[in-house]
């Protein structure tokens, strides 16, 4: 079957309304642990709002259950702090409710991988348009740190005292695979962060967002060889449509290996990409976009740099423009009319 | 097996002379033989004659069991008669056994001297052993009770559908049409709706209708020639005097959906159904479906879990969330329901009971989810309850449910059961601008001293405003911790909990005040003994109560529709009473309710075999009970 590929214009109007960081912050204490990575999360969000015109009383954070979860309770729009891993379903009734809203998921490796997997695969497939802000620290911090769907292996917890032996979930793929238009990563602590915030913002459909989170007191640092705040730039590589695909200040280059049909490090020099045979970034290739999520987790994968940006962005209808197209179909040249639908049928008249 | 002859008379006795009040039919075939399109649409043929019915499908959990079983057998029975007619009837008076398992699985529950009508071409060797028959019951004399019709309907249907070229698979799937229009003549019933009903069924496939009509009418020319030899008779049944006005069938998957649609529109609020497919239950998404016209969004979501959540996201942006399940899905909902307790938000929930537990019998009825209605959540989180007695009645108890959510900003349970469901009966269209509206109004402004916002403020019943995202000034937080008075602040503390689970729970308690007081349907406000039920057994209490009652007992009907909280006046009128029996499909839900609430004996009296109560088994323990 063929897919339509127009995107359709049923999101929310960016009405540019004028606010600064200030005005996205609540009147609630703060209860995250000092040093957590939400908070610098929570700044880029509140910093990334007013840059997008984001009117507050359109905006609505919804969340589910867990470290991350918390959340809403810190942003000054409307807010709705839900059951664990069903955030996705509360997302979905109040999109197709009112798709004039700015609807905002934050949710946590645990809460959208593992207990509501099942909703974030839907929500995914069915491409609500919304951000799904997926908190990946690779460990159930709130239940004070067992080790998570996301967890690497041999992961020590006080549920795996002797090293976790489930095989992690990677995100990034699961999003894929579930059909999502939109993936992309980040990390807490990172510069760039408001700028990962603008493009899924930007993205018609559900925009899928790993951002990586350090959750200093039940897994600390286990980012630290790509999301350090300093000094480990080389391991990251920043992907942008329509731009070679380089790393480690312009020095690297991903490339593809033809033979075998995967991607290969090379090195580039003075500059001269082209010919070291590094790819230009489209954002529209799904298969580069599942080659490129594997770097640097999967272990054959360990010594390249992890992508981080917009790996995958090629925009298709969304979900609340198809339900309200199906409304409109199922209404047509038909009058709301109770007296008459309360009649219809075979129905017959007893005389008086 | 001893042949014997039973000296009976004909249940539907020509020489009587007398034209039968009532008439029970019973159809049965196998799953695929269509019984239950043939009891719709006699259903149908018999409210257009004007006769008072009530219906009850029983079929399989199996779409298509494997042909010819036990297991496997799909039955229609249909009460109609010229007097009011609350129950599908205990016995059958005709039996319509479209194989050996219909028959068998069927029979005995027919009167003595009931009509047995069967398809001889179906009492093959290999069916007479799938029924688990020796030798064939039809030339045994095993029916000798009864009066049997047995004749050939798949010869005579493929020889009557001939004309249209159909293979023989295809021609013998006419039979249920043959046996209708067979139906049709003994009960002097118009052909014409069935014939339009199946060219507009069958528009695309016009061979296929034309057969199917011409096997309904080789059916009904049929009853013509048997009547001159065999035990077939015509039997008029006069109409049933009714109040004047326009009618229509209703089942209750029906009378839900356009009850939702009526109390969305009574509260001027769009409304948001999330559902996921379960049995008995699916019925009414099927409905809304076509009623989107009306401000309906359906989303069929991924699972129970998501239906609920959904449809509380929904009445969180300003729309009436319902969702609908049977037990199972019932249970998968229990968090949400806590949540939408705790936030204070609307939402209907509509459980269409079955048997259970766990997955239990999917397609029989039962009325065993009242504990998980009225208790099943974690926490303290009272819940208003209403169950629908009938088809007709599940019509008002939703917009009653709707009117209860959204005046009390609670989510509300509406009990159905698969019964009530999938049961039809005629029913006197409703004009809705006798209906009150109860028109909602959001929090527009802050209602706060100093310009500030309390979004759990409670008004004098204790309910919190309602607040739709997008309202300018009104942004703030909520969620399922607990909150602090006013604010919905996060707040853990001992005696805001203490405070905020009395308040919840007060309003709750108070819905009492805004529903009706309970009424005696039947017999005096005091006496001897008083009849308690809930949901579907209204039928047969009704009826037994009645001829208890012409018998000279003391006895009356109380049928309650407010589960929770009860009304406020129930305790003091069972108080009046020597005796409460409570009749249930379950083991005793209600009864416990009752003791607990009130501390009277009120004694149980339970049937759990996926089948409805009989008059009969009714009328029994009510003169056990009297003495």
């Amino acid at each position: 079957m063929n897919e339509m590929t127009s995107p359709n214009v049923t999101g929310p109007d960016v009405t540019g309304i004028e606010t600064t960081l200030k005005d996205w912050e609540t009147d609630q204490e703060v209860r995250w642990c000092p040093g957590c990575g939400d908070y610098a999360i929570l700044k880029a969000v509140q910093r990334t709002l007013p840059q997008i015109g984001a009117d507050p009383k359109n905006t609505v954070f919804v969340s589910g259950i867990g470290c991350s979860s918390r959340f809403p309770y810190y942003v000054e729009s409307y807010g709705f702090h839900t059951i664990h891993g069903r955030a996705p379903a509360f997302a979905t009734g109040i999109k197709l409710a009112n798709p004039d809203l700015d609807v905002w998921l934050v949710t946590g490796d645990g809460d959208g991988m593992s207990i509501g997997g099942n909703h974030t695969m839907h929500l995914l497939r069915r491409n609500l348009d919304c951000q799904v802000l997926l908190f990946n620290n690779e460990i159930y911090g709130l239940t004070k740190g067992q080790y998570s769907p996301t967890s690497r292996l041999g992961t020590t917890t006080p549920s795996s005292p002797i090293g976790s032996v489930d095989r992690p979930a990677s995100p990034g793929a699961f999003a894929l695979g579930a059909g999502g238009r939109f993936v992309e990563r980040g990390f807490d602590v990172s510069k760039k962060l408001p700028e990962v915030l603008k493009a899924a913002h930007a993205h018609k459909g559900a925009a899928f967002i790993e951002i990586f989170q350090n959750c200093i007191v039940y897994n600390k640092d286990v980012f630290h060889d790509f999301a350090a705040p300093k000094g480990v730039e080389d391991q990251q590589l920043w992907l942008e449509n329509g731009e070679p695909m380089l790393f480690a200040g312009g020095t690297k280059g991903i490339a593809l290996d033809a033979e075998n049909l995967m991607l290969a490090v090379v090195d580039v020099t003075d500059g001269d990409w082209q010919s070291a045979g590094v790819i230009v970034h489209d954002a529209t290739n799904r298969a580069v976009a599942h080659m490129l999520i594997d770097l640097h987790v999967a272990p054959k994968f360990a010594d390249f740099p992890m992508a981080l940006g917009v790996i995958y962005d090629d925009p298709r209808p969304t979900f609340e423009g198809a339900i309200a197209e199906e409304k409109e179909k199922s209404s047509a040249g038909r009058v709301p009319d109770l007296a008459k639908l309360l009649a219809k049928g075979q129905s017959w008249t007893v005389p008086g | 097996m001893a042949t014997v002859s039973v000296e009976r008379k004909s249940a539907l006795s020509k020489s009587d002379g007398d034209k039968p009040e009532a008439v029970v039919v019973r159809f049965a075939g196998d799953s695929g033989d269509g019984m239950q399109l043939t009891g719709g649409q006699f259903t149908l043929s018999t409210a257009l004659a004007g006769n008072d019915l009530a219906t009850f499908p029983d079929f399989p959990a199996e779409i298509r069991a494997p042909q010819g079983t036990l297991f496997g057998v799909s039955a229609f029975q249909i009460n109609f008669g010229s007097n009011e007619i609350t129950t599908a009837g205990d016995a059958p008076d005709v039996l319509v056994a479209m194989n050996p398992a219909a028959l068998k699985t069927n029979v005995t529950a027919l009167k003595p001297g009931g009509l047995v009508i069967a398809d001889t071409g179906e009492f093959t060797k290999r069916n007479l052993s799938k029924a688990e028959y020796d030798q064939s019951p039809i030339e045994d004399g095993s029916l000798a009770k009864w009066d049997v019709l047995a004749f050939d309907i798949s010869a005579l249907t493929v020889e009557a559908v001939k004309p249209f070229g159909l293979g023989k698979k295809e021609a013998l799937r006419c039979k249920n049409m043959w046996t209708l229009g067979l139906a049709l003549w003994m009960f002097d019933r118009d052909r014409q709706p069935i014939v339009d009903w199946l060219k507009a069924k069958f528009a695309k496939k016009p061979e296929i209708a034309d057969a199917n009509i011409a096997a309904l009418n080789a059916g009904h020319a049929y009853g013509e020639t048997a009547e001159l030899a065999g035990p077939l008779h015509k039997v008029s049944v006069d109409p049933y005097p009714s109040e004047p006005g326009l009618y229509r069938t209703v089942t209750g998957g029906e009378a839900v959906s356009l009850g939702l649609v009526a109390g969305a529109q009574l509260a001027g609020l769009p409304m948001f159904f999330g559902g996921y497919p379960i049995t008995p239950a699916s019925a009414i998404l099927h409905n809304l479906v076509n009623m989107k016209e009306f401000g309906v969004t359906t989303f069929q979501a991924e699972d129970e879990i998501a239906a609920i959540c959904s449809a509380i996201g929904a009445s969180y942006a300003g729309q009436l969330g319902v969702t609908s399940s049977s037990g199972p899905g019932i249970a998968l909902k229990g968090e949400a329901m806590g949540l939408a307790f705790i936030t204070e938000l609307p939402l209907v929930i509509v459980n269409s009971q079955r048997g259970g537990p766990s997955t239990g019998l999917p397609t029989k009825t039962e009325q065993s989810d009242l504990y998980q209605a009225v208790y099943g959540r974690n926490g303290d989180a009272p819940m208003p309850v209403i169950a629908a007695r009938s088809p007709s009645d599940a019509f008002y108890c939703a917009i009653e449910a709707c009117r209860i959510a959204v005046q009390f900003m609670t989510p509300v349970m509406l009990l159905s059961d698969g019964y009530i469901g999938n049961a039809a009966e005629p029913w006197k269209v409703p004009d809705p601008s006798e209906f009150e509206p109860f028109p909602v109004s959001y929090l527009e402004a802050k209602n706060g001293p100093g310009d500030t916002l309390l979004p759990y403020k409670r008004d004098e019943r204790g309910v919190r405003p309602w607040i739709k995202p997008g309202t300018p000034d009104l942004m703030h937080r909520i969620g399922g911790i607990e909150k602090a008075l006013g604010t919905g602040n996060l707040d853990y503390s001992a005696e805001v909990h203490e405070a905020q689970t009395y308040a919840r729970k007060s309003k709750i308690d108070g819905v009492a005040n805004a529903i009706p007081e309970q009424d005696v349907c039947l017999g005096e406000t005091k006496g001897k003994v008083a009849v308690v039920g809930w949901g579907s057994t209204y039928g047969p209490i009704h009826q037994a109560v009645r001829r208890a009652r012409e018998k000279g007992l003391d006895v009356a009907h109380i049928h309650v529709r407010h589960v929770w909280p009860l009304p406020r006046n129930l305790g003091d009128l069972l108080k009046g009473y020597d005796k409460v029996l409570v009749p249930e499909m379950n083991t005793g839900q209600f009864k416990t309710v009752l003791r607990d609430q009130f501390l009277i004996d009120a004694q149980p009296l339970n049937k759990v075999s996926g089948q409805p109560f009989t008059i009969a088994e009714l009328e029994t323990a009510i003169a056990e009970l009297h003495g």
